[in-house]
């Protein structure tokens, strides 16, 4: 290990240290939460404990911790920077580094940890679903031992090849297996949610979903209109394209034709490929129950024979939930029972407005969710003339830099490129807080949009930090005489851990325009910066159009058992909705080592 | 020709489960452990020379000269080898095994283990008890004479009780004392109490006058170790009977001489592989810390060779002290020890793991794959010959032993790439 080597900030006195360690694995949330011990250090301004991945060295350069070394390390290499008020301090914080990680070692003493998942398969023989979010290089292999061993695959990690999944996907089909994914956030099996779900009310309508935080929306809007879900399978964002064949759309739609306690399906995705889409409408028609589709920005009704084939079209994510449940109700297969609908009023009432923006001014939407990034884009096509962004986004200008906003922006960043070696920002919201005050600084910016999703598996408490870092924003325009309005959608139901009704109140409380419909949320902010722009009437959203039944509330949790591999706080989200969980202590296989890897697989 | 792993491994694995190591007799190692001679001293451990040996494993060899009457002090002894005179041959090339300094000379009595479902055989020394004794280098008048007692006395009167058993089940001693709370390497003092139970009456009737009765049984009884010695050579059978499976990645041996760690593999013959030995980590006893400690020594890692010692960790709570550790952590040790075995035992069961049986066959692969490696649970030496035991601790083989062994292997099987 090298010194640390010691630069000057801009600061003047304050010292920049950065030490780089080869060959080192961490879980991302212990990377996150060594950054923040680090920060907290005494005479520690600012610290980045990143793996050395391009994107990530991007963001250390704008937050200005790169040095020299930082920047030379690999993305295999662990990269330790300390912003200190003096090299001493500097110093001293990095020499606390093994006696912080260690710390958090001994603190997992207890019950047995397997480091395999076959050994994990013999402490929960029950277990009949494994969640997989280590980092991309290494899940398909893990993946694929998990099918092997005869377990459901929530294929969590993005960055895995598309041979690999299409590979994946057939051998789980020839095992009669599921595998959601890769790139897959959200599920909802057996009245437990994967990945990042919110509690919703268990019902009759399942969904099959190629989209994330799109599959979070709508099941949100379906609960907060008083019904609930059978099954909600996600495919991963890829699954609906030419090479990959919604492979995993069709088998979920097979499930959930065969499943008694289904009477209405929805299926949600970014725009697929017009063969694929075809196919998997042939295959909605084939299951005799009503279907709601939304293809983001490709809404309409490609054939006329769709609607008498109980296929409807949705536009918005909200829609969505509002055509299903009317559907549903209107299907009749449901006899409305008195419980009583959500209590919690969102405050972003229909029609709320956003107060108009400074002229010439531009908008900076900073996402976490991609497919609300994907809507807000579609969405607002019809109030900005044009509008950059860093995804596969439609009618957008890509970003030259994806770390540096120009003119109107809408930036998801919970894309590949962030994600590498990081946390997902609905679980780390240190990017986006450093992101919203660059762009406070930014004459530029008239208005920042931002998503606040709730539920298992996000943040426990976004607001409570997204909340100061809003303050912060709006003090830092104003001192530079700037207006500068901040809109928050919050997507998150009652029953939510993080509590909707609190989080809601924090935001506000911050200065910000809270909203907990996306539509409305993006109208809102098309509204203030365009007037004349084309305002599409919103059907109206009665919490209590659609009371449940005694059936929605039938299946219970109590029967999920998993294992997790990666993201330990999938594993508390699992338990804190009562399923039965066991965590694998993971590393890499052969440490990292590819050559060893590669011989062991040989020998297998 | 490719050759299915999976399945020779499961065939080492069955050979080292299935085989019954009966306790036969005590001989002369002379006359008893084969291509043993005159001028020959076997030590634990893989290969090593005079000028590698550590303290305790040379204090041990010349207190074997000096016991075989070839040497009247160190420095006649340490001629008598440094010449070549005197060779020196690790235990493992002649199917023995020794505890500590593992040192084996001539006339030294050894117990012979029969395995009798593959009638393989296999080899170890008697064990002197705690204090200054030649397995941890002493070699004072003190240990001399104990020696000779040892040899005069006792082996006589042990050997005719162990013949009058006509043999000693130590697969089913052990798998009794692994629900006594012993794990069979650290632990075994329920082990040596039954041993003196069962050999007991047999010794009173062999005995030539009550005393000398009472001195052997007392010997036996008071000593937590006596059945160790006889433990490793019933190990080291099973661990032979799985041993030369063509294509198997287990592995067959393991051992330290005090400098290097070594290790043998099932599917590739008598080849070696060691690396430098580390320290084991533990408790030292009062007056003694790390420092004064010696690289880890002793064969009696093939007790976790056949899925006991540290492997069985959790059937012996009461030693997790020796780690600083919670009972707890002594379940934990045998669940981290399946991740890399390619069986459970079906003699040996752990009360604690609802009698599932011990983690057995270290799979090379699973080792270099997850990279955990072996755990064993050991005494530690003084470095300076003579001192003795200083205290008992764990110790894992370095990982590049496994992957060197691996990369070997796929050479040897036409593997590479």
């Amino acid at each position: 290990m090298d010194e640390p080597l010691a630069q000057k900030g801009e600061a003047g006195a304050s010292a920049l240290l950065a030490e780089v360690r080869t060959g080192s694995y961490y879980d991302s949330v212990v990377l996150m939460q060594l950054q923040r011990a680090l920060a907290d250090l005494p005479g520690v301004l600012d610290a980045g404990v990143v793996m050395g991945t391009p994107a990530n060295k991007e963001l250390l350069t704008q937050s200005s911790l790169d040095t020299d070394d930082a920047l030379r390390a690999a993305p295999e290499d662990l990269i330790l920077v300390v912003q200190a008020e003096s090299e001493q301090a500097g110093r001293a914080a990095l020499a606390k580094v093994d006696d912080l990680l260690s710390a958090r070692r001994t603190q997992q003493t207890g019950a047995y940890r397997p480091k395999t998942l076959s050994s994990a398969t013999r402490m929960i023989p029950e277990a009949d679903w494994t969640l997989v979010s280590v980092p991309g290089a290494y899940a398909a292999a893990v993946a694929r031992d998990a099918l092997n061993l005869g377990q459901n695959v929530f294929l969590y990690s993005d960055n895995v090849s598309v041979e690999d999944e299409v590979s994946l996907k057939e051998s789980a089909a020839g095992k009669g297996l599921l595998i959601m994914g890769p790139d897959c956030g959200t599920a909802r099996v057996n009245g437990v949610g994967l990945g990042f779900a919110n509690r919703v009310r268990q019902g009759r309508i399942g969904i099959v979903a190629a989209s994330g935080t799109g599959l979070q929306a709508v099941m949100v809007g379906i609960h907060r209109l008083g019904a609930g879900i059978s099954q909600a399978y996600g495919t991963g964002g890829r699954d609906l394209t030419a090479a990959v064949k919604a492979r995993t759309a069709r088998q979920a739609l097979t499930l959930l034709r065969e499943d008694a306690n289904t009477d209405l399906i929805v299926i949600v995705s970014k725009p697929p490929s017009s063969s694929v889409a075809m196919q998997l409408l042939s295959a909605a028609e084939a299951c005799d129950k009503p279907v709601v589709v939304n293809f983001i920005g490709h809404f309409g009704e490609p054939n006329a024979a769709w609607p008498a084939a109980g296929i409807s079209f949705a536009e918005t994510l909200d829609g969505t939930a509002e055509l299903a449940v009317q559907n549903l109700a209107a299907s009749g297969s449901d006899h409305p029972s008195g419980n009583p609908a959500e209590s919690f009023q969102p405050t972003g009432a229909p029609g709320q407005r956003v107060s108009p923006v400074r002229p010439g001014s531009c908008l900076r939407a900073l996402y976490s969710g991609g497919t609300l990034a994907y809507e807000a884009l579609y969405l607002l096509q019809a109030f900005l003339p044009s509008i950059r962004s860093n995804g596969p986004l439609p009618g957008g200008l890509q970003m030259e830099n994806a770390h540096r906003s120009q003119g109107h922006t809408v930036v998801d960043l919970g894309g590949d490129a962030f994600t590498v070696g990081r946390l997902h920002p609905m679980l780390d919201n240190d990017l986006r807080i450093r992101r919203l005050l660059q762009e406070a600084e930014d004459p530029e910016t008239g208005l920042i949009l931002l998503d606040v999703v709730l539920g298992d598996g996000a943040h426990p408490n976004p607001a409570s930090e997204l909340g100061p870092a809003i303050e912060e924003a709006i003090v830092t325009a104003a001192r530079n005489g700037r207006s500068m309005p901040v809109v928050a959608v919050v997507i998150g139901t009652d029953a939510d851990p993080q509590g909707l009704g609190r989080q809601v109140e924090r935001l506000e409380e911050a200065g910000a325009a809270v909203f907990t419909r996306h539509d409305e949320a993006v109208y809102a902010v098309g509204r203030a910066f365009c007037k004349t722009g084309e305002d599409r009437p919103l059907t109206s959203s009665d919490p209590n159009s659609y009371v449940p039944s005694e059936r929605d509330c039938a299946a219970k949790a109590s029967d999920f058992a998993a294992i997790n591999v990666g993201l330990e706080s999938f594993t508390d989200s699992l338990r804190a909705q009562g399923a039965e969980v066991v965590q694998v202590d993971w590393r890499p296989p052969a440490g990292g080592d590819n050559r060893l890897a590669g011989l062991l697989a040989r020998l297998r | 020709m490719t050759v299915n792993i999976d399945n020779a491994n499961a065939v080492a694995v069955e050979r080292m489960i299935e085989a019954r190591p009966v306790l036969t007799g005590l001989g002369k190692a002379l006359d008893t452990v084969p291509d043993m001679h005159q001028d020959l001293l076997l030590h634990a451990g893989p290969p090593i020379a005079w000028e590698d040996a550590s303290g305790p494993l040379r204090g041990a060899l010349i207190g074997a000269l000096i016991f075989e009457g070839r040497a009247e002090e160190e420095k006649d002894a340490a001629q008598l080898i440094a010449s070549g005179e005197v060779r020196l041959s690790p235990c493992h090339h002649h199917n023995a095994v020794g505890p500590m300094a593992g040192v084996i000379s001539p006339s030294m009595a050894v117990y012979e283990v029969e395995n009798e479902t593959h009638g393989n055989r296999a080899y170890s020394n008697l064990n002197e008890g705690y204090g200054k004794v030649l397995r941890y280098g002493a070699y004072s008048e003190e240990v001399q004479e104990r020696l000779r007692w040892m040899h005069d006395v006792m082996a006589p009167v042990l050997g005719a009780a162990i013949e009058a058993c006509s043999g000693l089940d130590i697969r089913a001693l052990l798998a009794e004392a692994l629900h006594m709370g012993d794990e069979g390497h650290n632990r075994n003092k329920a082990g040596s109490v039954l041993f003196t139970k069962l050999l007991a009456p047999h010794i009173a009737m062999a005995a030539p006058d009550p005393a000398t009765a009472a001195a052997v049984i007392d010997a036996l009884g008071e000593n937590a170790l006596s059945v160790l010695n006889p433990v490793m050579a019933a190990c080291k059978a099973m661990a032979d009977a799985g041993h030369g499976v063509e294509g198997s990645t287990i592995v067959s041996t393991m051992a330290r001489n005090g400098t290097e760690f070594g290790i043998r593999v099932s599917g590739m013959g008598e080849r070696w592989f060691t690396s430098p030995c580390p320290q084991p980590v533990g408790l030292y006893f009062p007056g003694f810390s790390a420092e004064d400690g010696n690289p880890d020594i002793g064969d009696s890692t093939i007790t976790e060779t056949a899925g006991l010692g540290a492997f069985a960790m959790a059937a012996a709570p009461a030693i997790v002290t020796f780690v600083s550790g919670t009972p707890q952590d002594a379940l934990n040790a045998t669940l981290e020890m399946y991740e890399i075995t390619a069986a459970e035992h079906t003699a040996f069961t752990i009360p604690q793991l609802d009698f599932r049986g011990t983690p057995v066959g270290i799979d090379l692969r699973a080792v270099v794959e997850t990279g955990i490696t072996p755990r064993v649970n050991t005494g530690i030496a003084h470095k300076e010959a003579g001192v003795g035991q200083i205290g008992a601790g764990l110790v894992r083989p370095p990982t590049e032993l496994f992957t060197e062994a691996l990369i070997a292997f796929a050479e040897q099987y036409g593997f590479q790439e």
